[in-house]
């Protein structure tokens, strides 16, 4: 076994996700400690031009699988790359982002090499040599750090907890091609299909701004977008506004929607149940805008606000482009 | 169709989660089918309801499961297995998906649903282990399917950040679900005077031809370290004043102490 440890490259309709520079400079950081380095798998049809950006964030090497094999994601096929590339070089350890495309790939690829997960990191350190992870459970009121027996250590690490590496550019660092020979999928995807408007979602964004029932209806979603594009952010919701069907699932934070880590986080006539809380506790500063000051949000907010949303959300979005200078 | 849910008994969302001596305190903690199992027993009778078939439960637990059991039994599930065997505490996604399989194999199945994670390890991994561990394909996140009329494939949706991907997949196959696949319903009366006649039928270790060494906390890939509660967040500070003021006071908080925009 290497010191090395191996970042699976997320690309989806040609973007690089952010999470996986963010995995890269978590690799490099643990790489370090173990005294391995940090190498990169860009994997897909037409990603060759993604492997300098993994180069410029600091990739030691990158192995590059590209192939019209690869043209529509199947977890069966991408795993069979994986898997092939990990017997060959033996890493340490596997990162993945932990989104639809890591939690969808890091089990599979753990079955095949007969080893266990650690899933939705939030933290890495390395204790005799080993990895120790840092995972919530029960949505977050109770936190664990885990082992794995098994190698290689694998572990989906979610967005928003290592910094992007600051990119370098003249590294010139040894691209490996790999040979693509994979038996086609049984469960392949034919097509992203997208909502209307596109959106940032929760799970990726740095600001959100979300409503709950104080919304009173879905019309008034609106004033929360406002703000959030004042804001360069994304809307969120509570699960009373969901099952109102003010707002669709894919914008729920909580227990049963997206656990988010956004450095800013405002709620807008939430009440903060624990479910909604579990989803949404670790934000670095959170704001609270509710009439009601028993609410249970305040007990989490940074900076709370008791009034009227319809009120003090107009004005903020105001005071936000005032301070934007539109 | 025969349809095998997988369901995991957890503990109920609103529940405390208290950390004594580094371990979670099971004593106060009432206990529900876990919320995206619940999505995946509701699409598996629509699906029987359609098409015709059975679908039949398997959890793997200790005696309490047999309650979560019963009141899935009552929405109108066919049969269920209960695994049991004081072997199987202290085991982790590998080896509760390494016993599931166990099952698996002989229990006949078209399709098999899993929620896409257990509310409580907040893992999301048992149902894509067993689906390689069957060789069976697998699709994550679904919600929505359609299977084709000679049962042999679907077409199905998963939720990714931003949108859905649409995937075609053979049968048999495993699916994890996701909320947003449907609105689960409440047992009747008469389905649960039902479950009175339904079987379940637990199996151990032994009936599972598997051994204690592959099991549990030996056969666990996973090992806790510790468990903690997490830091309480700093007190807070409530702005006060008219609308706009506690606008402007907030943007130069947010901008100039917290400096987050
Ligand atoms: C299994 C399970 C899973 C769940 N998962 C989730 C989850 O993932 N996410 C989630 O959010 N919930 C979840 N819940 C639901 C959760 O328990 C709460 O019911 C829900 O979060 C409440 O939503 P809310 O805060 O919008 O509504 P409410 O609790 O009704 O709160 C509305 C708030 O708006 C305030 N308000 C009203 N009018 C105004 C106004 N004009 N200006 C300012 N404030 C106003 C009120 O004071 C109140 O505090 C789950 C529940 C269960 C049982
Ligand atoms: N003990 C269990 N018994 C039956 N099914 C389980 C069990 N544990 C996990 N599962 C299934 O696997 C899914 C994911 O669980 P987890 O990997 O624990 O997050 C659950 O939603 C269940 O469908």
């Amino acid at each position: 076994m290497s010191n090395d440890i191996l970042i699976v490259a997320e690309i989806r309709e040609n973007n690089l996700k952010k999470v996986s520079l963010e995995v890269l400079g978590a690799g490099q950081e643990i790489a370090r400690k173990l005294g391995g380095t940090v190498v990169a798998l860009v994997l897909g049809n037409g990603v060759t031009g993604f492997v300098a950006e993994m180069e410029q964030a600091g990739a030691a090497k990158v192995f590059l699988a590209d192939s019209p094999a690869l043209a529509e994601y199947s977890p069966t096929t991408f795993t069979q790359v994986i898997v092939k590339l990990v017997k060959e070089t033996n890493p340490a350890a596997i990162f993945f982002g932990s989104t639809a495309y890591g939690r969808d790939l890091a089990p599979r690829v753990a079955a095949r090499l007969k080893a266990g997960v650690a899933s939705d990191c939030t933290g890495i350190e390395v204790a005799d040599g080993r990895l120790l992870f840092t995972r919530p459970i029960y949505a977050g009121k109770a936190i664990t750090q885990v082992k794995l027996k098994s190698d290689p250590q694998i572990a989906t690490i979610r967005p928003n907890i290592y910094p992007i590496p600051q990119a370098e550019t003249g590294r010139n660092v040894p691209i490996e091609k790999l040979e693509v020979n994979v038996f086609p999928g049984q469960a392949v995807t034919k097509a992203i299909l997208k909502p209307e408007t596109q959106e940032l979602d929760v799970a990726e964004a740095d600001i959100i701004v979300s409503g709950g029932r104080g919304l009173k209806g879905p019309e008034n979603f609106a004033i929360l977008r406002e703000l959030a594009d004042a804001l360069g952010g994304a809307v969120g919701a509570s699960r009373a506004a969901v099952d109102a069907g003010w707002i669709p699932h894919a914008h729920q934070v909580g227990q049963t929607g997206k656990t988010v880590n956004p450095s800013l986080y405002v709620a807008c006539g939430i009440s903060g149940a624990v479910q909604h809380q579990a989803g949404m506790r670790t934000s670095r500063v959170i704001v609270a805008i509710n009439k009601d000051p028993e609410s249970p949000i305040f007990k989490l907010a940074t900076y709370g606000i008791v009034g009227d949303l319809f009120e003090v959300v107009p004005a903020l979005t105001a005071e936000v482009k005032k301070l934007h200078g539109s | 169709m025969n349809i095998v849910v997988c369901i995991k008994q957890v503990p109920d969302t609103a529940s405390k989660i208290v950390v004594r001596d580094g371990q979670i305190d099971e004593s106060g903690l009432t206990w529900i089918l876990n919320p995206y199992d619940e999505y995946a027993v509701e699409e598996a009778l629509r699906i029987k309801e359609k098409r015709g078939g059975k679908v039949t439960l398997v959890s793997l637990g200790p005696s309490r499961v047999l309650d979560t059991i019963k009141s899935t039994l009552a929405l109108g599930a066919d049969e269920a297995f209960h695994l049991n065997d004081p072997a199987f505490e202290q085991g982790d996604p590998y080896t509760t998906a390494l016993v599931l399989v166990a099952a698996l194999r002989k229990i006949p199945y078209d399709l098999i649903w899993c929620g896409w994670k257990g509310v409580d390890g907040d893992y999301g991994l048992t149902g894509i282990y067993l689906a390689d561990m069957l060789d069976l394909p697998h699709v994550s996140f679904v919600v929505k399917q359609e299977i084709a009329a000679d049962g042999k494939s679907a077409v199905v949706e998963k939720e990714i950040e931003g949108g859905r991907e649409q995937v075609e997949v053979s049968l048999p196959a495993v699916f994890t679900a996701q909320k947003g696949l449907n609105e689960p319903r409440y047992a009747s009366l008469k389905g649960i005077m039902a479950v009175k006649r339904k079987t379940i039928l637990e199996w151990s270790l032994k009936d599972l031809d598997l051994t204690p060494d592959q099991v549990g906390s030996i056969g666990a890939l996973t090992e806790v370290v510790n468990i903690s509660s997490p830091q309480a967040r700093q007190e807070g500070r409530i702005l006060t004043g008219s609308p706009p003021e506690v606008a402007a006071e907030l943007v130069r908080l947010l901008h100039e102490e917290a400096k987050v925009i």
